[in-house]
């Protein structure tokens, strides 16, 4: 297969999802004759119907409340949300019902909501945010973030398959990556991937800043420090055998989000680690990530996303302490 | 779908049916086509869910349930609605539907769990037709027309029937939900209860203007009902569940009715409203109301009131009998057995650890 972007991945995974199963529904925003304002649903409308792949009237919270609905009545929505920073108005309708409506009814909700999220495109406002941490604290919800073509394909298949309703972050920075992709390759959600084999310092990413880690562990090669990437794909569940199997070699780590530092993600990495691998540890866990600001204006936004000298300068101090 | 919505007025077939002021005309009563003993059922239903409510409301004194949410005055609503559709035909209901659910078959008993502290939702929504009570108001509007969408992508011969409060038509949710209604035309009947009552916020602080008339807004017609009268109910979700099911998209009702009780169990309505209001509506009551149309019609006698009123208080003590010895769920499947179909390890772990320290202690 030619190189694919991982825009076009994740349009072949809806593609196939919908030829797989007459159950599956594509909807959203601009989604149908548009094709998305990402090009992600391109074609679709076209291929499978405008019963199946519709565009939607302009209002987050009923595109996730219809899916209720539709799942009640059996189908499997994948609604797109257009943008991060617009995924607040269906806040309720996903923490209150998406989340809970099994629980309180018994009825499986295959529900996949995509959005594409994280900065780095020189966007305006609500355009560039991480809010994964409103989601992984939510009980009943999947929480998963690719970073690369080829899993962007496979996890957005097992994520459709999943009887349990998925929250699937596209790091919409990353969508024109290219790579060749395995369509075949299964990638389940809760597993993370060791991305780059190394034994000094593990590098926690998931998403957009894995991309960075691995230009740090290359930058790092340069200066004979060996950098383990380790590339989370799923943050709810979260893979903690693969993060304590790497700390077990590095016994340092340094966890990367796009998202404000302060009650992120990464903290709970941090804390997990804690619980189960405190005698692991011969260095403080590092966390590097947005400050506890709103997202800046885009001409300072690369001063706020973490980058390689910020991982280099964290890894230096891990391996330079004690 | 049609690229310009129409909004149907001409051949709306449930305006003819009504006064201007939203009362069933004699004539669409004469031909309601109901047996006198669906007649009679009617009324039977509507004594059982009231004093059902009432024994809820004593449980709750009596410590047995946490809190209850009483729907005295709105029986004419819940029962006339199930009457007017098909089993099959599903129920979106808010948090006070507790009759249209026994209405539907749900075991009141079962029901109570949920007021009990047991469950979240006790019953299957599937089997019923019934979606489970929801408390976030009008989150629920939504669900409906998601099913509605669904049974117009299936070509299904089924509508929604989606009910809330007038409160509710202050949330964006509904806004949201109407709106792709009209878009999608979906098969759905929205039924505004309107019991002039949010909590304490009477209906001309909680909206300026008319709420059926907003239908038209929407693209859909809407009308305002005489809301305490079981067979103006049951006539108007009738006739726009037909309308929806060969197609022809939405309905907004308004039903207008009187919240007699408090908003719960938790509520003090004397600080906010008065006994002449009260009394207003105490005559408008929808029992008795039918009670004194059915006796008028000779359809009913003093033996066979006697006869359903004995039946009624067999049935509810039975309730209480079977929700004092329902079952309580062991901890760990009522907390941990239904938040997800495929758990994962992590999850199942903690659950484990749970029980474990359940069992140690």
């Amino acid at each position: 297969m030619e190189p694919v972007t991982m825009a076009k991945a994740i349009n072949l995974s809806l593609r196939d999802a919908l030829a797989g199963d007459d159950d599956v529904l594509v909807f959203g925003e601009d989604v149908g004759t548009l094709g998305g304002v990402f090009r992600i649903t391109d074609g679709l409308q076209k291929a499978f119907g405008s019963d199946r792949v519709f565009d939607t009237p302009l209002a987050e919270s009923a595109i996730i409340g219809i899916c209720i609905g539709l799942a009640l009545r059996g189908f499997k929505p994948v609604p797109e949300i257009q943008f991060d920073g617009f995924i607040y108005p269906a806040f309720d309708q996903i923490v209150s019902h998406v989340a809970k409506y099994r629980n309180r009814t018994g009825v499986s909700m295959p529900i996949t909501i995509r959005v594409p999220f994280g900065g780095r495109i020189g966007a305006v406002e609500h355009h560039s945010e991480s809010p994964e941490a409103y989601f992984t604290h939510t009980a009943g919800l999947k929480v998963v973030a690719p970073s690369t073509p080829g899993d962007a394909y496979a996890l957005l298949q097992s994520a459709i398959a999943d009887p349990d309703p998925v929250i699937f972050f596209e790091p919409k920075a990353r969508y024109y990556l290219k790579e060749e992709i395995d369509t075949a390759k299964e990638v389940p959600i809760g597993q993370a991937r060791v991305a780059r084999g190394g034994s000094g310092v593990t590098v926690i990413a998931y998403g957009p800043t894995v991309s960075i880690a691995l230009d740090a562990a290359k930058a790092a090669e340069k200066e004979n420090i060996s950098l383990e990437v380790i590339d989370l794909r799923s943050l709810s569940p979260l893979d903690m055998p693969t993060i304590l199997a790497s700390l077990q070699k590095t016994h340092r780590a340094v966890v990367v989000h796009e998202a404000p530092v302060f009650g992120g993600f990464g903290g709970e990495i941090v804390a997990r680690i804690a619980d189960d691998g405190f005698d692991l540890l011969e260095a403080p866990i590092a966390r590097i990530g947005g400050m506890d600001t709103p997202y800046p204006p885009a001409r300072y936004e690369k001063l706020y996303l973490p980058d390689v000298d910020r991982i280099l300068e964290a890894a230096d101090l891990a391996l330079a302490y004690g | 779908m049609a690229d310009v919505v129409r909004v149907v007025a001409a051949d709306d077939p449930v305006r003819p049916l009504f006064s201007p002021a939203g009362e069933l005309t004699a004539d669409a009563r004469g031909t309601l086509g109901l047996s006198p003993h669906e007649l009679r059922d009617l009324y039977h239903k509507m004594v059982w869910i009231r004093r059902t409510d009432q024994e809820a409301l004593n449980l709750q004194r009596q410590g047995e349930l946490g809190l209850w949410g009483p729907y005295q005055g709105q029986e004419a609503i819940h029962v006339g609605t199930v009457a007017a559709l098909r089993p099959t035909d599903w129920i979106f209901p808010s948090y006070r539907e507790f009759g249209m659910g026994m209405c539907r078959g749900i075991d009141p008993a079962e029901m109570l769990t949920l007021f009990r502290g047991l469950s979240h939702g006790p019953w299957d929504p599937r089997r019923y037709h019934f979606a489970p009570l929801v408390i976030p108001v009008a989150s629920q509007v939504p669900h409906a027309v998601g099913m509605a969408m669904g049974s117009r992508f299936k070509h299904g011969d089924d509508v929604v029937l989606s009910t809330f409060g007038d409160g509710a038509t202050s949330k964006g949710d509904w806004h949201e939900a109407m709106n792709f209604a009209g878009v999608f035309r979906a098969p759905v009947v929205f039924l505004c209860q309107n019991n002039r009552w949010a909590i304490s916020v009477p209906l001309a602080k909680q909206t300026a203007g008319s709420i059926a008339e907003r239908a038209q807004g929407y693209g859909f017609p809407g009308i305002r009902i005489d809301g305490n009268d079981v067979l103006a109910v049951l006539a108007a979700v009738r006739a726009a569940a037909a309308r929806a099911r060969q197609g022809d998209g939405p309905y907004l009702i308004e039903a207008m009715t009187y919240r007699m009780g408090p908003h719960t169990t938790s509520d003090d309505p004397t600080r906010y409203r008065s006994e002449t209001d009260l009394e207003r509506w105490n005559v408008k009551d929808p029992i008795p109301r039918y009670r004194e149309w059915l006796q008028g019609q000779g359809l009913i006698d003093e033996a066979s009131l006697a006869a359903i009123n004995r039946e009624v208080e067999t049935a509810v003590e039975a309730t209480r009998n079977r929700l004092k010895s329902a079952p309580v769920p062991a901890a760990g499947e009522a907390i941990f057995g239904r938040v997800y179909q495929h758990p994962p390890d992590s999850f199942l772990e903690e659950r484990q650890e749970f029980e474990s320290s359940l069992e140690s202690n």
